[in-house]
């Protein structure tokens, strides 16, 4: 028995299988190809701080409402390739630069012109560490984004927090005590308080950065359960370093590595559970494996 | 006990008899002895360090009570000969030149503090704190002989509070700068970071989320900056030059508090050192004052 199994079964019916299998999956893609949903792709995209390229010519499709996995040992540039897709890695520190198209729902986010504000407002994120505004309540966290960039009615307000924190499974624990600080939850229930923050503004794409590294096992089960039922409405693209949760939360996989150059390329892409049962390349074998990283 | 417990044999005592491996050698007796000392007297140091607020607070009070009753807030200051008398216009004046060069520094100090903690990259930004730490530097009577020969000689023409004002602003302003930017410094980026990837523009982050996380900090540098301009003399005496009468009018020469000081304590006469005494502690009041009502003026509110 797995330990995934397990912890599902202590922790009751929360929900049913986290990985969906590749069959559900092409079932379920050619459903989604009906409804539609919102899709992100990359096209030989690098990226620099300052002289040093940190990611070259990565290519690679973030499928819409699946979630795609980004995994990789420390410093070989996956943070830095998640960043690129909401314009973010232009306000890192280090003189940054990008070059390659990013397209989302076919449009180039990095087009002449293009305000990386609207970009942001499209592609929400989730950060390695929870980082709610301290100054702001519960409530006023999750509507941060709505109250600064609109000005939307109490209705719209009210509707939003609820929907959003139901959204992100923490509206029981915090319905009575919405005025209290962001700050004052654990770390688990702040992090799911960011995420709830990133769908208030209604995002074609969730990009997560390590969303779990920072929280205790259980705290991560809820994250992981929550991802699984969020893509039910998003795309998702989650950076990890922990295989076993790629394996467990996504239906795409891509993994990169820097080689002695320092310099992230991606080695494979695919499906994850073909990707983590018959990897093609044997970096990826000896990756997933554990032989190295 | 509970059987289940587990409970191993005591140990015997190792070695027996013979010396502890936890004996302190003679250098490390010595070290830990120069340690206490140090310990003691950084202790004296810091005990210093509050004492001399303590007993010049407590001199002032011992010295100034006696000039302090009602009539002193009110009455404007008499010539020699006449009992009575107050620093009443000196209160006003004070308030209405820091009044005044807060509307004029506050907003000049805390946009160049926001600019340089933001926006500021380069060699711009360096020139500018550079010269901002020049200029907190500058001795305070450079900047009274600046503003007397630029303000009160060509573009007013005579004393005036507004020269005064000028003055005070030019001696806040460095202080807030430097403050706003290590305060605003000091939020972590992670916070500007969550904001911008919401897509709020960035005149919105700092406005909605960095300022009024570095409020307490903010505040506290303007109220430093208050404190500082509230007691300068040097630069007052060459622009507001004093006044013996309540004026509301800042093209006119203008009382304020520390040249009340300075004229009663160069005289020779007794009562009037009192008055000095008493005119000083209601500086220290007045100053103690703002700050309080700063901080509740400020206390919960938004800034945007």
């Amino acid at each position: 028995m797995t330990i995934e199994a397990t912890d599902a079964r202590r922790m009751g019916p929360l929900i049913p299988a986290l990985a969906v299998p590749a069959a559900a999956w092409k079932e379920r893609a050619a459903s989604d190809a009906a409804i539609g949903g919102h899709a992100m792709r990359v096209e030989s995209l690098s990226a620099w701080y300052g002289n040093h390229l940190a990611v070259h010519d990565i290519t690679l499709d973030i499928k819409p409402r699946a979630v795609t996995a980004i995994i990789g040992p420390s410093g070989c540039g996956k943070s830095t390739l998640v960043r690129c897709l909401n314009r973010m890695h232009e306000v890192t520190p280090g003189a940054p630069r990008v070059s390659g198209r990013v397209l989302l729902d076919r449009h180039d986010i990095y087009a002449p012109g293009v305000d990386p504000v609207q970009v942001r407002r499209h592609v929400g994120m989730v950060f390695q560490k929870p980082n709610p505004f301290p100054s702001m309540s519960i409530y006023d966290n999750v509507v941060a984004g709505l109250k600064l960039t609109k000005a939307p009615s109490k209705a719209v307000l009210d509707e939003t927090v609820e929907r959003c924190l139901r959204q992100a499974a923490l509206w029981d624990e915090v319905k009575d005590k919405l005025k209290q600080s962001g700050v004052s939850l654990s770390g688990g229930q702040q992090q799911r308080l960011c995420i709830a923050r990133a769908l208030a503004m209604a995002p074609r794409v969730l990009l997560m950065d390590e969303p779990c590294s920072a929280l205790d096992p259980i705290a991560t089960y809820k994250i992981e359960a929550l991802i699984t039922e969020l893509k039910r409405e998003y795309t998702i693209a989650i950076v990890t370093h922990n295989m076993q949760q790629a394996s467990r939360v996504s239906d795409f996989t891509a993994f990169l590595l820097a080689a002695d150059d320092r310099i992230g390329r991606l080695v494979e892409y695919g499906e994850t559970a073909e990707l983590f049962t018959a990897p093609k390349d044997e970096r990826t074998e000896a990756y997933i494996t554990g032989r190295f990283g | 006990m509970s059987s289940d417990t587990y409970a191993p044999p005591l140990a015997p005592a190792y070695p027996p008899g013979g010396r502890s491996i936890f004996e302190a050698d003679a250098r490390y007796q010595v070290r830990r002895g120069v340690a206490r000392l140090m310990a003691v007297l950084v202790g004296l140091a810091a005990l210093g360090a509050v004492a001399v607020l303590w007993i010049i607070l407590g001199y002032v009070i011992w010295r100034g009570l006696p000039a302090i009753n009602w009539p002193f807030f009110t009455q404007r200051p008499l010539p020699y000969g006449e009992p009575g008398g107050g620093v009443g216009p000196a209160i006003a004046g004070s308030l209405v030149l820091l009044g005044v060069a807060s509307t004029i520094g506050v907003p000049i100090g805390l946009g160049a503090g926001i600019y340089l903690s933001e926006f500021g990259r380069g060699r711009f930004a360096d020139a500018v704190r550079f010269c901002g730490d020049l200029v907190a530097g500058l001795p305070s009577i450079v900047v009274g002989v600046f503003i007397w020969a630029l303000l009160v000689r060509h573009v007013i023409g005579h004393f005036s509070g507004l020269a005064g004002a000028a003055a005070l602003a030019i001696i806040m302003v460095p202080i807030i700068v430097r403050t706003v930017e290590a305060m605003l410094r000091l939020v972590p980026h992670t916070l500007r970071e969550a904001a911008l990837a919401l897509g709020v523009p960035q005149w919105r982050v700092v406005l909605s989320v960095v300022l009024p996380s570095a409020r307490a900090g903010i505040i506290t540098g303007v109220v430093l900056a208050l404190a500082r301009a509230g007691g300068e003399t040097a630069p007052l005496l060459l622009t507001t030059l004093g006044n013996m009468f309540f004026n509301w009018n800042l093209s006119q020469p203008t009382a304020a508090l520390p040249i009340q000081i300075y004229n009663y304590a160069v005289a020779p006469y007794d009562d009037w050192h009192t008055k000095a005494w008493g005119a000083s502690l209601v500086l220290i009041a007045v100053i103690g004052i703002l700050s309080v009502l700063t901080r509740l003026a400020t206390r919960g509110k938004k800034l945007a």
